[in-house]
């Protein structure tokens, strides 16, 4: 894990304004930034602990905990509230049964929201790791979950 | 001889399945022992229709659609490879009404090339604008974006021209170009598709701004939400680099320009441009103060060019054309095309480009087609979650900068989102407080706190609490956020709930 911290920071350093870009490199190799990271990042960028982690803790992407295998990120913004998104929503959750920014208990989804995938006439949307869905009514949610999230 | 068969590779239409269908046609064409090139375009922007495929016949490109997987094989049936009639097949791409209508400037080539692809990117039109610029002085070169009367397609409007003005006229041993790709309304999706459709048209574009304004560093800000984007744009990048469009000598020129991605990490606030350079630098996005402009201390301290990515995208083809080719579209003060992009409860929902000019009532009948639920439509948030709520009686109002503003509807980056009569506006309402409390960077109180105070204050509208009261006291918030707060995200919240509050009261009263 420190390597993958320290590797971060090596790649980045000597950009102007690293922070985010080692941050986005630390979450894209751990899942996460793992609370061991602030004070490497901190000595290395010369930085204190303290505007590391409030970088860390300002932006909604950041997670200082390790999420599940999948993330499930799902649009709660008004252009998939007009086609239902709610309802796709509180389905998500029951199906899960779990909350908005919560971990299943077999550590296999996250479930975040999001607001606006950019995907507004074709709603209601999510992303699955990276991979965008639209148009997902509940059973579709269902189908996602179970066949390993692969497009129709 | 080889059939060319385009799939999008856009995510809108990744997201309704247009990978297994380029799986499906590839499979279908081997079985047959039929020759088949698939190519990936972006999207045209015709979502009720993705995934949209279109045959590359003698007569031109045919399009079908929506083809999912399971159409494949009935398709092949029906000889679609000689763009033969069937139950998805809608005849030439560009004579599809809702296509043909349009005007089609900055949007162009989404959709009709390989997106980074620079070859054909030049037969279509791209680089005229850049082999241009590279031949004129920094202030010929400004003085075309100004007299064009481009404004800036972010939100603010702000004229493109003088900004730079303002930048070439600084001193300074380094300058910035800065790409707003943050896109964070909900409703809009024009960026990703330029971004995904015709990334080459940013990248010259925030060239000939480098040109133009002495900055030979351009930096990108893209949201984390759209990863296809960041796949696109990198291909895109390596293109460019490779083909002399970006490093020390663009284009034989002995100019430099380099250029560099940066991601944000889902802060809405960072689309506003001070907080935008403040993440850049590696901050937490809280909004700067201004004075100074961006343009004469922005990103580390140093003049910069903020612009949206349609703004960057405009670019080109005014260099190419010419200021008054541009400036002969378009109304008022409002001057050239603008993508706008219709989404949410709609029929026919995707991205129209058309001169400034057209109503709303077009653009939601005409294009949009009424909902898609077949339900009424009740209600149409223009400009984003800062923008306002309008009823189908006031959509006569044109899209033009000051009309809308006037009509208290500023058009924000274009984004119109329909809703059927199930929608209730006070639970709009109290999710544009709610949304503003979440989003909010804290440097001011009424934004920070005031934000929970209004989620508490429609709850109790909601509940029928006490409700004159609390109306009042809404009233009086809107006054101090609009007063009292940096930027537009506190500034602007009263225009969600206001305009909610007075076009649909009836929402507002307690049920029983
Ligand atoms: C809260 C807030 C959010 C904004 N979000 C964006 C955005 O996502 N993308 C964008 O281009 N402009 C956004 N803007 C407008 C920018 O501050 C700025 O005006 C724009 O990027 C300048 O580029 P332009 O002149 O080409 O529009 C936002 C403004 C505010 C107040
Ligand atoms: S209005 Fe809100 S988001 Fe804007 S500067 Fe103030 S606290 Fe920050
Ligand atoms: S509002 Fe959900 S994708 Fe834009």
């Amino acid at each position: 894990m420190n390597e993958a911290i320290d590797a971060a920071i090596a790649r980045h350093r000597d950009r102007p304004g690293p922070l985010l870009v080692v941050l986005h490199d630390i979450q894209a190799a751990l899942g996460y930034v793992p609370p061991e990271a602030v004070p490497r990042i901190a000595a290395a960028l010369r930085l204190s602990r303290a505007e590391v982690h409030g970088v860390i803790s300002f932006y909604h992407y950041f997670r200082e905990r390790p999420p599940g295998a999948r993330t499930i990120r799902l649009c709660r913004a008004e252009a998939c509230q007009a086609v239902h998104g709610d309802s796709l929503a509180r389905h998500a959750e029951q199906r899960l049964g779990i909350g908005f920014g919560e971990t299943t208990a077999d550590g296999r989804h996250t479930l975040e929201a999001v607001y606006c995938l950019g995907n507004c006439a074709c709603g209601p949307s999510l992303l699955i790791g990276e991979e965008l869905h639209g148009r997902v009514t509940p059973e579709r949610f269902d189908e996602l979950l179970d066949g390993a999230g692969s497009a129709p | 001889m080889t059939t060319t068969v385009w799939v999008p590779r856009d995510a809108g239409a990744l997201s309704l399945g247009a990978e297994a269908t380029a799986w499906a046609i590839a499979r279908e064409a081997a079985a047959r022992g039929l020759d088949v090139t698939i190519r990936r375009n972006g999207s045209r922007g015709l979502y009720w229709l993705e995934p949209l495929v279109e045959v590359a016949t003698p007569a031109g490109r045919v399009a079908y659609g929506p083809v999912t997987a399971a159409e494949v094989p009935g398709l092949f049936d029906a000889g679609f490879l000689d763009g033969c009639a069937h139950r998805l097949g809608h005849g030439p791409t560009e004579r599809i009404p809702w296509l043909a209508s349009q005007q089609r400037l900055c949007c162009a080539r989404i959709g009709v090339i390989a997106p980074a692809d620079v070859r054909e990117y030049e037969a279509q039109g791209g680089l005229a604008g850049l082999r241009r610029a590279l031949g004129l002085p920094p202030a010929e070169i400004v003085r075309a974006v100004s007299e064009s009367g481009l404004r800036g397609r972010g939100g603010a409007a702000f004229p493109a021209g003088r900004k730079w003005r303002t930048v070439l006229e600084q001193e300074a041993p380094q300058k910035y170009i800065a790409c707003n790709a943050d896109e964070g309304d909900s409703g809009t999706f024009a960026d990703r598709l330029l971004l995904e459709g015709d990334p080459l048209a940013v990248i010259e574009g925030m060239v000939i701004a480098g040109l133009a304004v002495g900055a030979t560093q351009g930096y990108l800000y893209l949201r984390i939400e759209y990863p296809q984007a960041r796949r696109a744009l990198d291909e895109a990048i390596a293109a460019a680099r490779a083909a002399g469009l970006l490093g020390d000598d663009i284009l034989g020129s002995g100019r430099s320009f380099e250029l560099e991605v940066r991601l944000g990490a889902g802060a809405y606030i960072c689309g506003e441009e001070t907080s935008m350079l403040e993440s850049l630098e590696g901050r937490r996005g809280e909004v700067r103060v201004r004075p100074p402009l961006p343009a004469v201390r922005g990103l580390f301290g140093l003049p910069t060019v903020v612009n949206n990515v349609v703004t960057c995208a405009s670019v080109p083809a005014i260099l190419a054309h010419g200021a008054s080719w541009y400036r002969d579209y378009g109304c008022g003060e409002s001057r050239g095309t603008l993508p706008l992009q219709l989404g949410g409860n709609v029929r026919r929902g995707g991205l129209v480009e058309r001169a400034f000019g057209l109503t709303l009532r077009e653009l939601i009948e005409d294009y949009g087609g009424g909902t898609a639920s077949g339900r009424p439509v009740r209600a149409v948030q223009i400009g984003g979650p800062l923008g306002a709520w309008l009823p189908p009686a006031l959509l006569d109002t044109p899209v033009d900068y000051e009309a809308l503003a006037a009509a208290g509807a500023p058009l924000g980056h274009g984004g119109i989102v329909v809703f059927d009569d199930t929608v209730d506006l006070a639970a709009m309402a109290r999710f544009a407080f709610a949304f503003c409390a979440h989003e909010s960077c804290g440097k001011c109180t009424p934004c920070r706190i005031g934000s929970t105070r209004g989620v508490e204050l429609l709850d109790r509208i909601r509940a029928g609490t006490d409700t004159e009261v609390a109306l009042e006291r809404l009233a009086a918030l809107c006054d101090t956020l609009r007063q009292a707060s940096l930027c537009g995200l506190g500034g602007m919240t009263p225009n969600p709930v206001e305009s909610a509050l007075r076009h649909f009261p009836e929402d507002f009263r307690a049920r029983s």
